[in-house]
Formats: C-alpha cells, sequence, structure tokens
C-alpha cells in the first residue's frame, strides 16, 4: 500500500509563512507520561520534531550493577509498569541462559500464564488510552473493566496489581492458588465477546478509522532500518514474533498465530493489538489446561554467583523485542547489564512517521507507538 | 431534599453559626481539584483511581485539571528525577494558593528503590509535602484514604492566622 | 547457531576472534577498519543482519582496552544473532558511527555517548540523550559513583 498523500502541508509551504514552535511536554496529556517534543509547524502541518527524553532517566542499569541477581528483580518490573511481568520473564531467562539452567515445565507455564496475562492488561490500557487521546472517551471505560479482572488476577497469584516480581531464577516464587483456575477460566470464556464489543465500537467507526488510517505510516524497510519490533513492526506485514521465530519459555507448545497486517499505518498496529489480544486469551486457556504437574522451581543452593561469560537474551514484550544483555565476572552482582528497550528504538521513528503531516495525527502517531517512558528512559 | 429540609424548621430562616475558618476550610477540602500530573507507575493507580472500578467521584475529587492554575491538589505519583525536577517545581509555582502537596508512593516520598545519580531522593526536599502516601505502588484505595486524611487535615488548619498555616512552607525554587 | 567461516575469510585481518557463549556468537573486530564488515554482514545474502537490535560500551576499568563497543545483529531471513565486539585502545575512547548503515544506531549512539562517554565520529547529531544536556559526567563508567557527585 502507498503512502496516502496529503496535499495540505505542501501547498501551503511553498508561501512565505513564517514556521512556529511547539512545546509539547514533559508534562503533556496525550505523551502518556513525561516525554518532550518540540515541533516546529508551518500552519497545521508539522515541518520538524525534535523529542527531548530522560525525564525518567532513574539510572537502573547502574543500580543493576551494585545489586545481586535476585535484587534486580523488582527493578526490572518498574521498567515496563504496563507489563511488569513481561520484564521480569526477560531478566529471569537471561540469567538462566547465563547459569545454563531451565525453569521447570510448570513453572514455565505458570510464566507463560502470567505474561500473556499482562500482555492482555497492557494492550487494552493502550487500545482505551489511544481512543481517549483521539476523541472517543467510551472504549476506555469497556476497557478498564476486563483490565481492572486480570489486575486482580495478578494480584491474586502474585499479591500485586502492577509490579509482580513474582518470577525467580529458575523458576516462579510460589505455585498457582488453587481457586484460580476456575476463576480465569471464566475470564477467558468471557472476555472473546467482550473483545467483539470493543471492535464494535471502535474498528468500524468512521471517526475511528479517520484518525488513524494512513496515519504514521511507516514501511517494512523503514521498520527493519529504524530497529522497530513488536505490534509496530507486525502492522507493517513483518512476519516476526519471537515467541514464533526464537520460542522461549515453552511458547513453542501452544498454538496461536502471530497477528500480522499490511497497511503500516496506526489503524493496523490497532489491529495486531486487538488479534493480539485474542491470542493471548488463547494461550492462557492453553496453558491453564494443559498446565503439567511437578514443581514450580529448581533448587538452588548458596549465592546466586554464575560462570563468568556474556549472554543476550530477548523475548517478545507487549512493545516489541526486549532484550537483557548481561555480563557476568563470576560475582554475586553483574559487571555490566543493558536492558535493550523497545519502545527507546520504536519511538526513534516518531520524527519519520509525523513531518510533513499533520500535527493532531503526530497525537495519534505518537500513541501507536504505545509507549512506556519508564522503559524508555530506563 | 438537600441540606434546606433539616435546617428550615429547626432554625427558621436558615441562619447556621460556624467559625468563619471552619466556613473556609470546608470549602477548600469540599472542593480539592487535582493536577493531572503522572510521573511514573503511581500514576497508572492515580489514572485506575478515576476511572470507573474505584470512581474518586463518589468522594468529589475527581476533577483532574491539566491547567495547574485551576488545581490546588498536587499529586506527586511516581519517581522525580533531576531532569523532571524543574518542571515538577514550576508546575507547583504556577499552582494558586492554597495548595497542597501529596507525595504517593516510595519514590515521590524518599527516592524509593532508586537511590541513583538522576533519581531526587524525595520531593519533600524542595516542596512541602502534605501528606505521604507509602506502597511501590500503592493500591487504588490508599490514594482515596489518602485524600479523605488530607480533607481532614485541611479541616485542622487555621487559615486566618498565618502562622499557624500549613502553606507557610516555601517552595526552593 | 551463526556459521561466521565465510566472514573471517573475507576479512581475515579485521576478525581478531570468535568467541561462542551459551550459543552467542561473539565477533571481536579491529576498530581500524570495522565499517566494511558492518556492511558485509547487512549485505551479504548469507547473512544478512538487516536488523541492529542494540549497541551499547562496557567499561572494563583497570584492564585495557577499558571500552569495548558492542553490538547485537539480527537477520529475520536467516533467524540468526550475531555479537559484534570492538574494543578501543585510547583513554578518550572514539569509533565510527554505523548510523550510514543502520539507521537506528542514532540514539543508541547517542545513549552510548550519554552515559559511556564514548565519542562516535560523523555522527549526525551527537547530543545527551538521558541526562541533562549541561551536566557533565558519563554515570556507567565504572569510576562514578552509584549516588552521583552531585549534580543538579
Amino acid at each position: 500500500m502507498a503512502q496516502p498523500e496529503i496535499k495540505l502541508g505542501e501547498e501551503r509551504r511553498g508561501g512565505d509563512t513564517e514556521t512556529m514552535e511547539i512545546n509539547m511536554g514533559p508534562q503533556h496529556p496525550s505523551t502518556h507520561g513525561v516525554f518532550r517534543a518540540v515541533v516546529e509547524l508551518d500552519g497545521e502541518t508539522v515541518v520538524k520534531v525534535v523529542p527531548h527524553l530522560g525525564y525518567l532517566h532513574r539510572g537502573i542499569e547502574k543500580i543493576a550493577e551494585n545489586r545481586t541477581y535476585h535484587q534486580i528483580i523488582p527493578l526490572t518490573d518498574r521498567l515496563d509498569y504496563m507489563a511488569g511481568a513481561s520484564n521480569n520473564l526477560g531478566y529471569c531467562l537471561a540469567v538462566e541462559k547465563l547459569l545454563g539452567i531451565e525453569a521447570p515445565p510448570r513453572a514455565q507455564f505458570i510464566r507463560v500464564i502470567i505474561t500473556e496475562l499482562s500482555r492482555i492488561s497492557s494492550h487494552l490500557f493502550w487500545a482505551g488510552a489511544t481512543a481517549h487521546d483521539l476523541g472517543a472517551m467510551t472504549p476506555f471505560f469497556y476497557m478498564v473493566r476486563e483490565r481492572e479482572q486480570i489486575l486482580f488476577f495478578l494480584e491474586m497469584i502474585t499479591g500485586a496489581r502492577l509490579t509482580p516480581s513474582f518470577f525467580r531464577i529458575g523458576g516462579v516464587a510460589m505455585d498457582l492458588p488453587p481457586e484460580f483456575h476456575d476463576e480465569c477460566m471464566k475470564f477467558i470464556k468471557a472476555f472473546p465477546p467482550r473483545v467483539d464489543e470493543y471492535e464494535a465500537l471502535l474498528t468500524e467507526n468512521v471517526i475511528w478509522k479517520s484518525r488513524t488510517k494512513g496515519v504514521g505510516y511507516l514501511s517494512a524497510e523503514d521498520c527493519i532500518a529504524l530497529g522497530i519490533s513488536g505490534p509496530m513492526a507486525r502492522a507493517a506485514g513483518i512476519n516476526w514474533d519471537l515467541r514464533k521465530n526464537q520460542p522461549y519459555s515453552s511458547y513453542d507448545k501452544f498454538d496461536f498465530k502471530a497477528a500480522i497486517y499490511n497497511g503500516c499505518d496506526a489503524y493496523d498496529r490497532y489491529r495486531v493489538r486487538m488479534m493480539e489480544m485474542r491470542q493471548s486469551n488463547e494461550i492462557v486457556r492453553q496453558a491453564l489446561e494443559g498446565l503439567p504437574e511437578g514443581d514450580y522451581s529448581v533448587t538452588m543452593k548458596g549465592a546466586l554467583k554464575p560462570p563468568a561469560g556474556e549472554v543476550y537474551k530477548a523475548i517478545e514484550a507487549p512493545r516489541g523485542e526486549l532484550g537483557f544483555y548481561i555480563i557476568s565476572d563470576g560475582t554475586v552482582q553483574p559487571f555490566r547489564m543493558k536492558i535493550r528497550a523497545p519502545t527507546f528504538v520504536n519511538l526513534q521513528s516518531l520524527a519519520k512517521m509525523s513531518e510533513g503531516r499533520l500535527f493532531s495525527d503526530m497525537v495519534a502517531s505518537l500513541a501507536s507507538v504505545d509507549l512506556v517512558l519508564a522503559e524508555v528512559d530506563r | 431534599m438537600g441540606l434546606e429540609t433539616c435546617l428550615g424548621d429547626k432554625y427558621g430562616d436558615g441562619v447556621i453559626v460556624t467559625s468563619m475558618e471552619k466556613a473556609i476550610n470546608w470549602a477548600r477540602k469540599s472542593s480539592l481539584w487535582p493536577c493531572t500530573f503522572g510521573l511514573a507507575c503511581c500514576a497508572l493507580e492515580m489514572i485506575d483511581v478515576a476511572l470507573s472500578p474505584y470512581d474518586l467521584s463518589r468522594f468529589g475529587m475527581e476533577v483532574f485539571r491539566p491547567s495547574p492554575r485551576q488545581a490546588d491538589l498536587m499529586i506527586v505519583a511516581g519517581t522525580v528525577t533531576k531532569k523532571m525536577l524543574p518542571a515538577v517545581l514550576r508546575i507547583y509555582a504556577q499552582m494558586t494558593e492554597p495548595k497542597w502537596v501529596l507525595a504517593m508512593g516510595a519514590c515521590a516520598s524518599t527516592g524509593g528503590i532508586f537511590r541513583s545519580y538522576a533519581v531526587v531522593q524525595g520531593i519533600d526536599q524542595y516542596l512541602p509535602v502534605d501528606m505521604y502516601l507509602p506502597g511501590c505502588p500503592p493500591r487504588p484505595e490508599a490514594l482515596i484514604d489518602a485524600i479523605i486524611k488530607l480533607h481532614e487535615k485541611i479541616m485542622r488548619e487555621k487559615p486566618l492566622h498565618s502562622s499557624g498555616s500549613i502553606q507557610s512552607g516555601s517552595c526552593k525554587i | 547457531m551463526t556459521d561466521v567461516t565465510k566472514l573471517k575469510s573475507a576479512f581475515p585481518d579485521v576478525v581478531v576472534n570468535v568467541e561462542e557463549y551459551r550459543g552467542d556468537v561473539t565477533v571481536i573486530l579491529k576498530q581500524e577498519a570495522f565499517l566494511p564488515v558492518c556492511t558485509f554482514l547487512r549485505d551479504d545474502p548469507d547473512y544478512s543482519f538487516r536488523f541492529l537490535a542494540d549497541v551499547t560500551a562496557v567499561d572494563y576499568k583497570d584492564k585495557t582496552p577499558r571500552f569495548v563497543v558492542v553490538y547485537h545483529l539480527l537477520s529475520h531471513e536467516h533467524n540468526q544473532r550475531l555479537r559484534l565486539k570492538v574494543p578501543l585502545d585510547d583513554m578518550n575512547p572514539e569509533i565510527e558511527t554505523v548510523v550510514n548503515i543502520w539507521p537506528t544506531a542514532n540514539w543508541h549512539e547517542r545513549e552510548t555517548y550519554d552515559l559511556m562517554g564514548v565519542k562516535f565520529l560523523n555522527h549526525p547529531d551527537l547530543r545527551r540523550i538521558l541526562l541533562p544536556y549541561h551536566w557533565d559526567c558519563h554515570p556507567l563508567r565504572k569510576d562514578y559513583p552509584l549516588e552521583g557527585k552531585g549534580e543538579e
């Protein structure tokens, strides 16, 4: 699909108008956090976007160098508080790779259940907040209804709503509570009709389509050149989902499809996420039904001292490739830990998506990145 | 129906006798408008509080104002970094008196688990905090409770005696 | 696992060493001529590492070379990963940018410059990205204290 052309800005730019600079943020309701962009406008058309980050830079990588391997787990879920469990998972898998161990099958399934539930809650919040940004307030109230239920489940299992810190190196902290299975099954049955409800509100909605179709255009080539991963890349037709392509934590045992669309725009990013919610729901059902018996954690004795070496482990977080690069020098603390945060890289595309387009579309482009500023700034 | 029905019989013309301070405090605490201002993880719980499952409007606290000029409660929801600090202080300075500050969560209160070069170790070093809310992040009910406690605190204020006012705390800008 | 035989035979002088740990392949390159290797890895059909996942640097403090720049590559076509490491032997570390090969490197390199103080030559916009613009420190260096030196 070719990039739709907007003539308005092009015609106006030829004249002798002066451009104007607008400052957006660092505290702006539609930036989904403390993000600042200085936008140069010619009338309504964006001429230049200069993003300024770092308003939530907390120095997590430096703190991690001064903590033991177990102490780092609570740091990681504060990176991406929309889906904290994904970050726990990525980190634990990286350390397990460093140690050369694997969590027992039951722990892997429990991890998948929690991670996929977090993915649904993250996408729900994204869709609600984005619809809210673009003027549709009602979907938000529908979506937080189910999100709240998922947070209730997370709290039932882990004791925390947003920041579970439930995964341990070599497994999970404890087994699933006995009442979880039935409660969750009820939710899984009820959820797909709820997604139909959201889609009834948005997918064929004329206003929603006109605000998102062709907006934030990024071709597959641009996506790869800019290092974009996750739903943004899959909305450009790139068939790449790490759960499928480089399976971890038993994802190869589940039957699901990677959500792929070809529109390259904000609308298809929305459709990818809607589809992913249905798929995640399906994964949780399969994991609950096939939950293997056995231990939920490997037993490890003494202080955790991985052998000297370095690994990079990436997982498919709700926003894209989340990678942990850990260097061990054989002591109880990592020598260096680098976090490859998906939104930090994806946000780089903002200028490319917005320049030459209308200013009001920039809000849609920015929202379609699915920003979590704690992860961008680390 | 409302106040007038219970006052009408007893007091004839509907006169109530109270102290000026109580009347002022009552008016202030009943229209506490928070500033729409989220920083990190806690902001998500703050958003949750305003939405249907917890519904802050049951307590008349839900009027989040994007403009600091119209707000009188600043909920510092999340980690304040050194880079963000000037913006936080500016928002506080832009709010009109009387104003109150609620430090939501461990980071805003003390820096939390982020004891590093980039993080302000507690916003109370720069702003007069009226209420600390522990938790990482605190539950939505906890935030409602903190605002109710802040209401109680406002009722104890002495707005006519400037020396007794909480607002004498200065902001380092 | 990525097979690097072709790379080694194409650039025998630049590839210093190849390491493998837990299935991750690391190629250590000489700083002088590493750019052609990057272009080769991106364009050669046997590798086609068109996706640069990450750029970072490591400070080994007392060792020489002190700084090592690390690139993580991914090939969607072959479903393979590769790590490149380029040691910098200078106390004022500098290296050529790879923005012209992988445009995504722009922000990664700015971040590495910001936090580690590695200069990327010919970078289009080498400013700080995460820390305040007026700060004069590189916190991820090992000689920088965790709680900072009192920057405001």
